[in-house]
């Protein structure tokens, strides 16, 4: 966990003041909604169909069990007992009136948390690796420099009035739990040959109207020059984002137009100016924010312990472990995912009593923390292997021990036509729908590894471009209709996926997706081959057919 | 922001309401011939023809302390007179989420 010192305390606090002194003024009519409207966005306050939205931000993804009980708290006094976990470690409130916000906001202050930079035009939320600090094999914590870009830019003037929001993700690992390759900036950290810590710095991505996979634009930044690096980046973005078109104003579009050779010659330029000011980081910086960083005092415990060999009789533990249990840097220890996808569930919901049970839990089994992780899933960091078969009965009585992780069911899909104002087409019932399709856990393990993403609208919320299986919502003669892609992938292979075809109705969606896996399990060469596997080797022709041969 | 006053031309293709959010708590409100808003779709005043759209929806957006982001939407009315939403989002918006929430409080 990370504490916060005086200055982040100071800071949150004001901004509540300031906040409540805000709405006060908008509420008494001083403030139009043309005034207060950038001053709510600042603050995590959207307007959703049916009421106010406030997202409230989890920096890198890592919660203490007294936050995660904060959380569930607001969720229970200002909003209808459940809360909605995004795909940029944020959590969403979807029915908190104007008027109570700055309590909520007051509530939430008390355990550091807080929704700047949720929302706006401005440097969003880092997010990383919610495996962080206990993934094997990680070249260190991401959450250290996650934590440095956050001191840096939170507030910052010159990021605070970007053209377009600007996210920043980091990873530490060979696989990238991050999704670095769609953000406007992806840091991949690594060794160079001397064994100095840097990174390697991609720029450029993002999905929306527009897909870009980022490209990298720097193999190497030193460790003490990243803010400066980025600063280089965000200037140059300043100067020449396109603030005259919203649709053009994301980074990943300058980097297209100039080109990436283009793009990073500017950077270099810049860069050279600022590199040697007092951007530079002192090891000592970093020294301090690693102390905060507090790990928890491990036990020695063996690898294979009694416990564990016992539960592995039962069929059932045997399934939730297998998907849902990964190894951790110290022996003895794992990794336990939670599924937020229960069958026939909106994915990413929580209840309060599910938050404030999981808190315990996090008490008892995990040193008291807990992750949030993009793919709209919690996760337990610090879990005793012994105690696995204790955590499950537990989970399972909570509804949280769901064994669908990284399976079919495992859906990511925005809050789309149910609760979004942007949206063209609902996103959540199609979730609830293909769940219940493959609810039997034999069929969806026989599938294996498959991700559906689903978006309501082309802002992407859900990540359908890079989705194994991307559905997107749009809006037709006034009727929902969906158009679906495959081949995508959010990890260090990102790709963006192929349309199929036509777009299909909503009723149909389910079975289209039917059709798709059955092609998939008759053309794999052996059940190790995974759908997007199957996909790059034969392409889009064979599903096409499969699926259109008798609509 | 453009306002959506300063829309080229409202054009509308039958009966219609102007509806928004209420301030204070953000429910979904409609404005009423009493130059008020109520959350009941019954209540909701009904224009039929460009000028009226235009001149509802310039008092709706003059109170801006009651309501935001006030905006023309399509109605049905049938033959008992009853007010339905024209389309699906604002079936929604009246009638609420189409899925069941994880808890009510
Ligand atoms: C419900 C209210 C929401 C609104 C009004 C909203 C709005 C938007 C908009 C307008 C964009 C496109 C920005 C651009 O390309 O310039 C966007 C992108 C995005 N949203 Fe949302 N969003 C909402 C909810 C969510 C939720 C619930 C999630 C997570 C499940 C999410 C995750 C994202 C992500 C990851 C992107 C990134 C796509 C990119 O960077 O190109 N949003 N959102
Ligand atoms: S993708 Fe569209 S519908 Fe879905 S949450 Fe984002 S803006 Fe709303």
């Amino acid at each position: 966990m990370y504490a916060y010192d005086e200055i982040d305390r100071t800071l949150v606090n004001e901004r509540v003041s300031e906040f409540r002194d805000q709405v006060k003024r908008r509420l008494s009519g001083e403030l139009t909604e043309d005034e207060f409207k950038i001053l709510r966005l600042q603050n995590g306050v959207y307007l959703q169909l049916h009421a106010y939205m406030f997202r409230v931000a989890i920096p890198y993804g890592t919660l203490a069990s007294n936050q995660l009980r904060a959380l569930a708290h607001v969720a229970r006094k200002y909003d209808r007992g459940y809360g909605h976990f995004t795909t940029r470690q944020n959590i969403q409130f979807n029915w908190i009136k104007l008027a109570e916000l700055p309590d909520a906001l007051a509530d939430l202050a008390e355990v550091g948390i807080h929704a700047m930079q949720t929302s706006g035009n401005n440097m969003r939320n880092v997010t990383s690796d919610q495996w962080a600090g206990v993934a094997p094999g990680e070249i260190e914590d991401p959450r250290i420099w996650s934590e440095l870009i956050r001191q840096h830019t939170t507030l910052h003037p010159e990021f605070s009035f970007l053209p377009r929001k600007f996210k920043i993700a980091i990873t530490a690992s060979d696989h990238d739990r991050a999704a670095i390759k769609i953000h406007d900036i992806g840091l991949r950290l690594i060794k160079n040959e001397k064994g100095e810590t840097g990174f390697e710095v991609l720029v450029g991505g993002g999905l929306g109207r527009t897909p870009f996979i980022g490209k990298t634009i720097k193999h190497f930044v030193h460790g003490r020059d990243i803010l400066s690096y980025i600063e280089a980046i965000l200037r140059v973005y300043n100067q020449y984002g396109r603030r005259d078109n919203i649709y053009k104003a994301r980074i990943k579009i300058l980097v297209h137009e100039l080109g990436i050779e283009k793009f990073s010659r500017e950077v270099e330029d810049e860069w050279q100016y600022i590199r040697n000011s007092s951007l530079q980081i002192d090891d000592e910086v970093i020294e301090d924010i690693r102390s905060r960083f507090a790990y928890p005092a491990y036990e020695k415990l063996p690898h294979m312990p009694d416990e564990l060999r016992q539960a592995a009789a039962d069929p059932d533990f045997e399934a939730w472990r297998k998907n849902s249990v990964a190894p951790h840097k110290v022996q003895g220890y794992s990794i336990v995912t939670i599924s937020l996808k229960p069958i026939g569930a909106p994915p990413g919901d929580a209840t309060a009593e599910q938050m404030d049970a999981l808190a315990d839990l996090a008490d008892r089994y995990s040193f008291g923390e807990i992750r949030v992780g993009h793919e709209q899933n919690l996760a337990l960091p610090h879990v005793a292997k012994r105690d696995l078969p204790a955590l499950w009965k537990a989970l399972d009585k909570l509804g949280l021990a769901t064994p669908n992780v990284n399976l079919i069911t495992d859906i990511i899909a925005c809050p789309g036509l149910d609760y979004c104002s942007l949206a063209n087409a609902r996103s959540i019932p199609i979730a609830q729908e293909l769940t219940r399709r493959f609810a039997n856990h034999e069929l969806a393990n026989l599938i294996g590894r498959l991700h559906i993403n689903i978006s309501g609208c082309i802002n992407a919320c859900g990540h359908h471009h890079v989705g194994h299986i991307g559905i997107l919502g749009v809006e037709k003669n006034g009727e929902e209709v969906y158009q679906i892609t495959i081949g995508g992938r959010a990890d260090e292979g990102a790709a963006l996926g192929n349309l199929i075809g036509p777009g299909v109705k909503f009723d149909e969606v389910a079975d289209v997706i039917e059709d798709v896996v059955e092609a998939y399990l008759a053309l794999r060469e052996r059940p190790e081959e995974l759908f997007i596997d199957t996909v790059k080797r034969l392409g889009v022709e064979p599903f096409k057919e499969r699926v259109y041969a008798t609509r | 922001m453009t306002s959506p006053l300063e829309q080229k031309k409202i054009k509308i293709a039958g009966p219609s309401v102007v509806t928004a959010n209420r301030t204070w708590d953000g429910i979904v409100v409609y404005r009423t011939a009493a130059k008020s808003w109520s959350p009941d779709l019954s209540e909701a005043a009904i224009v039929r023809n460009s000028d009226e759209a235009k001149a509802l929806l310039a008092e709706s957006v003059a109170d801006d302390v009651g309501a935001i982001g006030p905006y023309i939407a399509p109605v049905q009315i049938g033959a008992d007179g009853k007010i339905e939403p024209g389309n699906l989002r604002e079936q929604i918006r009246r009638t609420g989420l189409t899925i069941g929430q994880p808890a009510q409080a």
